[in-house]
Order: structure tokens, then C-alpha cells, then sequence
């Protein structure tokens, strides 16, 4: 009974407020993303986007979500049940984990406490969405596998290809950014980019880099060779129905969501805001322009993903190969080196 | 190669500059031209709250038709029933009784006339094949419902209001439509 007592009940309570907070933003923003989608690419198709189901169409995701549901289960019959309904959990849990170490904004003030609007400030901060990343591509290929099907297989394995080309050359950018701000943790680098000098003005071909393969691990046109339709019918998640499908489709989004928010913090600020300081407000107030800022500056990249993606068609296979292999990787390498030069001269 | 016209352009097989080369030059006009379409007219007509403007000679529901006075003109001839490709147009004939003739023109008419929505192609060949100008093709279409049964649109529901009696509504289900000479016997 005593070790109850050790527990620093408080804490954990505000922990786990935070991480359903988080996970419920989460799922929430990536529903409307999904409707966001539909209207955005409408609105670039002179178009316009579901406006029937509720005001302005706004109850649409709500009415893909209870289809979603109400869809008949299709399993196959094979070997293995248990790794067909483990893809898309995976690919789930692995998307919302990410979460766990943005930092939303700065400290809120209630009952006397003082609670940091990130759930986790670990000091290797940017490495652990690496590792998660890395995990992800279990997801996918899990789901390819148990899927009995060889075009489902060949799909699979060109999305965890594709995935783990494009973390390396994402990996060697962010090494050029880690030389600039010297520290990994999140919390660390948007607490140095305050007050206006953002790290992108220190590696805008880092940037470029990152954004691109941001891209990529998202399989996001051009890269979305994986779930092409006309090449592979769905590929990976051909022989998924109902709220399973709903899982990968969803978990996409979420990626999307969390590596705008990543890119955010990382390159442009993270809760931010330009132009105003910070310290002149209350705590809480300070914290609510904070999470607004990031919220922009998230929505802004959840817009350029859709933008590019209605813009230009998809890079065929060997292309993809081509540009993550032999034009990235060189460009990231030229960019640390650059970096490294560049600092060793200003030291001096 | 001989071009057989004047239009062919030949296409430029030089090799990519280094702009080009690029990609991102030639993504970023793209990225401008469809930024651009954001504020484009929109050229959607949101049914059913705003309806595209039909021409005259649409053809859409059936209408069974009447004299000025209110008299119904079919005299179930069955010959719309003969010439509907699609089999759509059924009638059973009566006899008009004495007590009854304000009612009809002349002495036969069409006691049931009933036509499956769901068989009807609307090509308007009853419409033609009419001697007594007593059907014809409205500018609105057939409303959508949940049962076949209900398709089948009996003659009540066909009739034209009468004239003496629903003026306004005679006259709007009358609509633009331009009438044609009718046989005078």
C-alpha cells in the first residue's frame, strides 16, 4: 500500500488530462483534415467541396466516420488473423505516440501548479520521433504481409522502401539543424528561437530537405506511389473494409498533422508568435496565443501539403529511388558539411 | 515524315537546362497557377436551392391536357400508347354517360391512364403521335422515391388543373410550352 503514497498523484493526474487532451486534439484535427482535404482540393478544382452533411458541410468527417463503421468486416481466410488486425493498430499508435513530445505551448497556471503543455520533455527529444518513425514502417508492412495478396505485398514493400530512403536523408538535414541549435530537445529549440531569428533562416536548405521528405514518410503526392490507385488498386490496404481501412486512412492524417507540427517546431518557431512578446500577458493568457501561433503555423503546412498535392503528379518508382538515394542523401551531406564549415568559421 | 496538315508541332527534345533540372522552378509556377484557381468563379449551380434554366421545348413530366373550358381532351385512342418505344403508356376506355359529358370532349375517354416513370424514356413520341393534343412533356422532371410503386403515375396525378377552377395553377403547369394545331373534327 505504501508505494501508492510515492506516486506523485498530482502530477500523474495532469499527465494523463494532458495525454487525452493531446490524443483527442489529435484525432479531432486530423477528422477535419480529412474534410479540410476534400474542400481544399475542391476549391483548387473550381469546385465546391461536401456542403450538405451539417453548416457548410462541417459534419461530413462525422458522416465518413459512422460509415466507416457500419461497413461489413471483410477477413480473409489465411493464416494469420492476429498480424491482419495488428497493421493498422500499429500504424495507429505509432502516429499518436509522436505526439507525446511536441510542445504545444508554454507553461498553463491552474491550482497553484504550474503544468507544461508538453507530455514529455525527454532530452533526446527529436531522436525518439525518429525511433517511432522507424516503427511505423511496421505498420505498413505488416499490413501487406497479412494481407494474402501479392499486389498488396509489392505495395507494401515499396512504402517501407520508400519510408526508409527518405529517413536518411531527413536524419543527415536534421543533423546539420542539431549542429545549429546543440541541443535535441524540442522544449530547448523553441525556447532559442524566440523572439524572431527562426531556424530556418539558419538552414533553408535543411528546411527544403526536411519538408521534402516530410513528404515522403507521409506518402504524400508526389510520393503516394504506395496507395496510388491506378497503379496498385489500393496497394497495402487493398484488402481492408470497414473502420481497419478507416485505421490507415486516418493514421495518414495523423502523420501529416504531427509532422506539420514537427516541421513547425523544428524550422519555424513552434508556439512562437512573431512579433509579440510573450512576457508582457498573464501565464495562461501567454500559453493560448502560444498554442494559437503553432496551430497556424500547422494549418499553413496542412495546407501546403494539400496544395502540392493537387499541383503535381507522382514520381514513378525508380524516379522516387532515384531523388531519395542519389539527389538527396548528396544534398544533405553538402548541407552538413556547409553548416559545419560555416560554424567553425563564425567561431573562430 | 510527310505531315498530312498543318498543325502538328514538333516537340522539343532538348535536353533539361539546369533550371529545369531542378523540379523546383517549374513546381513552384505550377503551385502559382493553382493557387490562382482559388479565386476563380466557381461554375457550380447548387441544386436545389438554384435550378439551371430549362429551354422550351424540354421534355420532362407528362402532362394530360385540357380544353378552355375544362373538358379533358384524351379520348384514350392508345395511339401514345403505340408509339411509346419503351411500353410505358397503359389506358383502359369508357364511355362517357350523359350526366357526365362537361367533363370530357367527346364520348369515349380514358377511364384509367396510367404511365410507368420508371419504363418512360422521354423521347416525346406520345407527345407527336397525340391527335388531340391532349398530352404533352412539361419542363419539370419526375421527383425521386423510395418504392417502384409510386412511379407508376395514374391519371389524377397527370391531369392538368382545370382552368375554370385553379386559373393559377393552370397556367403555371401550362408553362411556356408552345401548342400546336389541334384537329378540329
Amino acid at each position: 500500500m505504501n508505494i501508492f503514497l510515492t506516486i506523485d498523484l498530482p502530477m500523474l493526474a495532469e499527465k494523463l488530462i494532458l495525454i487525452v487532451l493531446v490524443v483527442s486534439v489529435s484525432l479531432v484535427v486530423a477528422m477535419y483534415t480529412t474534410f479540410a482535404e476534400r474542400k481544399v482540393a475542391a476549391i483548387l478544382q473550381d469546385r465546391s467541396g461536401p456542403n450538405r452533411a451539417g453548416p457548410f458541410g462541417l459534419l461530413q468527417p462525422l458522416a465518413d466516420g459512422i460509415k466507416l463503421f457500419f461497413k461489413e468486416e471483410i477477413i480473409p481466410t489465411f493464416s494469420s488473423k492476429f498480424l491482419f488486425i495488428l497493421g493498422p493498430a500499429l500504424a495507429m499508435i505509432t502516429a499518436l505516440m509522436t505526439s507525446a513530445i511536441i510542445p504545444w505551448g508554454d507553461k498553463v497556471h491552474f491550482f497553484g501548479r504550474d503544468i507544461s503543455l508538453q507530455i514529455a520533455d525527454i532530452n533526446i527529444g527529436i531522436l525518439y520521433v525518429f525511433g517511432v518513425l522507424s516503427m511505423g514502417v511496421y505498420g505498413i508492412m505488416i499490413g501487406g504481409w497479412a494481407s494474402n495478396n501479392k499486389y498488396s505485398l509489392l505495395g507494401a514493400l515499396r512504402a517501407a522502401s520508400q519510408i526508409i530512403s527518405y529517413e536518411l536523408a531527413m536524419g543527415i538535414s536534421l543533423i546539420a539543424l542539431l549542429m545549429v541549435t546543440g541541443t535535441l530537445s524540442l522544449k530547448e529549440m523553441v525556447l532559442q528561437q524566440q523572439h524572431g531569428h527562426w531556424n530556418f533562416i539558419y538552414q533553408p536548405l535543411g528546411f527544403l530537405i526536411f519538408l521534402i521528405c516530410a513528404f515522403a514518410e507521409c506518402n504524400r503526392t508526389p510520393f503516394d506511389l504506395p496507395e496510388a490507385e491506378n497503379e496498385l488498386i489500393g496497394g497495402y490496404h487493398t484488402e481492408y473494409s470497414s473502420m481497419k481501412l478507416g485505421f490507415y486512412l486516418f493514421a495518414e492524417y495523423i502523420n501529416m498533422f504531427i509532422s506539420s507540427a514537427v516541421m513547425a517546431t523544428l524550422f519555424f518557431g513552434g508556439y512562437d508568435m512573431p512579433f509579440v512578446n510573450e512576457a508582457n500577458f498573464a501565464p495562461n493568457i501567454a500559453a493560448l496565443i502560444g498554442i494559437a501561433a503553432l496551430m497556424i503555423k500547422v494549418v499553413f503546412f496542412l495546407f501546403l501539403f494539400m496544395w502540392v498535392r493537387w499541383t503535381i503528379p507522382r514520381f514513378r518508382y525508380d524516379q522516387l529511388m532515384h531523388l531519395g538515394w542519389r539527389i538527396l542523401i548528396p544534398l544533405a551531406l553538402f548541407n552538413m558539411l556547409l553548416t559545419g564549415g560555416v560554424i567553425l568559421y563564425l567561431h573562430k | 515524315m510527310e505531315l498530312l496538315t498543318n498543325r502538328g508541332k514538333m516537340v522539343s527534345r532538348e535536353p533539361m537546362n539546369f533550371w529545369e533540372k531542378l523540379y523546383l522552378p517549374a513546381i513552384l509556377k505550377g503551385m502559382a497557377i493553382t493557387f490562382s484557381h482559388i479565386f476563380k468563379k466557381k461554375p457550380t449551380i447548387n441544386y436545389p436551392e438554384k435550378q439551371r434554366p430549362f429551354s422550351p421545348v424540354f421534355r420532362g413530366l407528362h402532362i394530360l391536357n385540357r380544353d378552355e373550358e375544362g373538358r379533358e381532351n384524351c379520348t384514350a385512342c392508345g395511339l401514345c400508347a403505340l408509339s411509346c418505344p419503351a411500353e410505358a403508356i397503359t389506358m383502359e376506355s369508357a364511355e362517357a354517360q350523359p350526366a357526365e359529358a362537361h367533363l370530357y370532349r367527346e364520348e369515349k375517354y380514358a377511364a384509367k391512364y396510367e404511365i410507368n416513370m420508371l419504363r418512360c424514356i422521354f423521347c416525346g413520341l406520345c407527345e407527336e403521335a397525340c391527335p388531340k393534343d391532349a398530352i404533352y412533356l412539361s419542363e419539370t422532371f419526375a421527383p425521386a422515391d423510395y418504392q417502384r410503386k409510386q412511379f407508376i403515375y395514374n391519371k389524377e396525378e397527370l391531369l392538368i388543373p382545370h382552368p375554370k377552377e385553379n386559373p393559377e395553377a393552370y397556367k403555371k403547369a401550362l408553362g411556356n410550352r408552345v401548342k400546336r394545331e389541334v384537329v378540329k373534327h
